[in-house]
């Protein structure tokens, strides 16, 4: 089921389809033929051990790096990124592993950074503080996630506060997937919840996630579909429904193939 | 999370006698409240300390300093350091006097001076942000090599600088407030409206703060680090025209006291030397602060001598205080 991804992928609610992408750097081949596809509205989990090509396949998605041999398509047309800024625009948004906030911003200078709203006269700008507010706020009233007031600097707040506010800024901005690296691995308990229910939230508002995580109860409580690599190679897929967590594993050693 | 949530709107609402016991307040306006003590003890001390003469000559006394020091708030901001700035202003002032001798128009002298320090700023911010080596170390490469072209291109002899503009420049002005104090002030409001109304400000603050996140959302830190040097430098050369008006001619002597003395301001102003926290007041009432200690110091017949030891100690009691910070 999983060799012909490309073809069972072009149904309409298809997003994304990656097509034999492979990567090397020098001699290692990162990624070896790697196929598979995302659909709309689905939480799709990216799973695998430590090397084994998942966030190298994340940064070709989102732009970091480029495929030496494959393709990748979103909405149905091939696209070829050359940097992070391209595949922002394309609709493609990374919550980053180790928090891309900046700490002495405040949290709606951080929700608008590099997108901040500007009220032009002739050949200047200056920022529209008020609006970028009023919107950020808009923003943040929406999560499940009690977050302070937007002028807070970052600095003030808890880690499940700061995944909340870079998931939102992912969110926002009228993106087509949302991939998140690890995005509770630095989380209580409560925390991970609480960014949890945002994940899911994501999906219902029609956002296609690609999540990447270790935590196996995670992934078989989020997500729909579930993609395991192995040594650079996409092994297999699974409707998160109709598997196991055994069958998981068992497909990440190797001990089962696909 | 909630707590965390209830202690920072509590922060925004408190009133204001419990902010008066908070360290962090304090270490926020340090700079503020030591000015406002030295004026009050040096004008108890010495009465002329507070003639509207005395407070001229300082605001104009203070101009230049407050003009370098605005520059390395944008070079701070980012997390570097400009040790070149006195040395730039050496070298645009000795460009100018080289020009104003070869019989240029004072425009054109006073555009290669601010030319000349844009071009350094820029090679600085050139080759850290492209060559990936330390502020530090580049500006320290920077300040050594326009102190010496300074001295090479005017053979090390100063070159006296005669002009019915310049001189207007420096002796009059509007009220108690001369033009170099009006041209300081502009760019201090100039630059407070771009840290914290522009796109560039926010990115500046960013690329300071974090380096990496600001480049996960695209921001390009190699230009805003080639920009702030570039700010640096001109404004190094802006200076240079407003230190040959007062002086009368342009000199390739070094100016050592005005670096530290910048960067002084800076601290003194309660702007982080880590990058990604700044104010533009902070620096300017520093740079103030500073010129009144001299100046009151000066007035109650302390010896010169004495004056960087002063400024030594009230610097490093800034820096100890901005631990406080929130």
């Amino acid at each position: 089921m999983t060799t012909s991804p490309a073809t069972s992928g072009t149904a309409i609610d298809t997003l994304v389809t990656v097509d034999d992408v492979s990567l090397s750097f020098g001699s290692v081949r990162a990624l070896v033929d790697v196929s598979l596809h995302l659909k709309r509205g689905e939480i799709t989990a990216l799973v695998g051990d430590n090397g084994a090509g998942k966030s190298t396949l994340v940064r070709c998605i989102s732009g970091i790096h480029r495929p030496d041999a494959g393709t990748i398509s979103l909405d149905g047309r091939e696209v070829h990124f050359r940097n992070p800024e391209e595949a922002r625009e394309a609709g493609i948004e990374t919550v980053h592993q180790n928090l891309a906030l900046v700490e002495d911003l405040t949290v709606w200078q951080n929700l608008f950074l590099n997108r901040e709203l500007v009220h032009r006269f002739g050949p200047f700008a200056l920022l529209d503080r008020r609006g970028m507010q009023r919107k950020a706020q808009e923003m943040v009233a929406g999560l499940a996630v009690n977050v302070p007031a937007v002028k807070s600097r970052v600095r003030r707040l808890s880690g499940g506060q700061r995944q909340a506010v870079a998931i939102c800024r992912a969110a926002g901005f009228s993106s087509k997937l949302v991939i998140m690296d690890e995005p509770t691995a630095a989380l209580g308990v409560q925390e991970t919840a609480r960014v949890e229910e945002l994940i899911l939230r994501l999906r219902d508002e029609g956002h296609a996630v690609l999540l990447i995580s270790h935590n196996f109860a995670q992934v078989m409580r989020l997500s729909n579909h579930v993609w395991v690599m192995r040594a650079g190679r996409c092994v297999g897929g699974r409707r998160t429904a109709e598997t196991t967590g055994e069958e998981i594993v068992a497909l990440i050693t190797g001990a089962k193939s696909a | 999370m909630t707590t965390t949530a209830t202690v920072a709107a509590k922060r925004d609402t408190e009133p204001f006698s419990h902010r008066l016991k908070d360290v962090g307040f304090w270490a926020e306006w340090a700079a503020l409240v030591g000015l406002v003590l030295l004026v009050i003890v040096f004008g108890i001390a010495d009465p002329t300390f507070l003639s509207s003469g005395n407070i001229q000559s300082m605001l104009v006394a203070a101009a230049i300093l407050t003009i370098l020091a605005v520059g390395q708030t944008f070079v701070i901001a980012t997390g570097g350091i400009d040790l070149s700035v006195a040395s730039i202003m050496t070298f645009a002032a000795v460009v100018f006097g080289q020009t104003f001798a070869a019989g240029w128009p004072l425009a054109a002298c006073m555009l290669a001076a601010v030319v000349a320090g844009l071009l350094i700023g820029a090679i600085n911010g050139a080759v850290i942000a492209k060559g990936k080596i330390t502020d530090f170390i580049v500006t320290l490469g920077a300040l050594s090599f326009a102190s010496g072209a300074a001295l090479v291109l005017s053979d090390g002899k100063p070159v006296t600088v005669i002009n019915a503009f310049l001189l207007r420049l420096s002796a009059g002005g509007v009220g108690i407030l001369g033009w170099s104090a009006i041209i300081a002030a502009v760019v201090a409001v100039i630059a407070h409206v771009v840290l914290f109304r522009t796109r560039f400000g926010t990115h500046v603050l960013a690329t300071g703060g974090s380096s990496e996140a600001a480049t996960a959302t695209g921001i390009s830190t190699a230009r805003v680090k080639i920009a702030v040097y570039v700010i640096s430098g001109t404004l190094a050369g802006l200076g240079a025209i407003l230190l040959i008006a007062r002086v009368g001619a342009a000199e390739p002597a070094s100016n050592t006291s005005f670096l530290l003395n910048s960067v002084a301001a800076v601290v003194l102003g309660g702007v982080s030397l880590m990058g990604g926290r700044a104010t533009i007041t902070g620096p300017v009432i520093g740079a103030l602060l500073l010129t009144a200690l001299t100046n009151g110091l000066t007035l109650l017949g302390v010896s010169q001598f004495y004056q960087p030891v002063a400024v030594g100690i009230v610097v490093v009691l800034a820096a100890f205080l901005t631990r406080f910070q929130r």
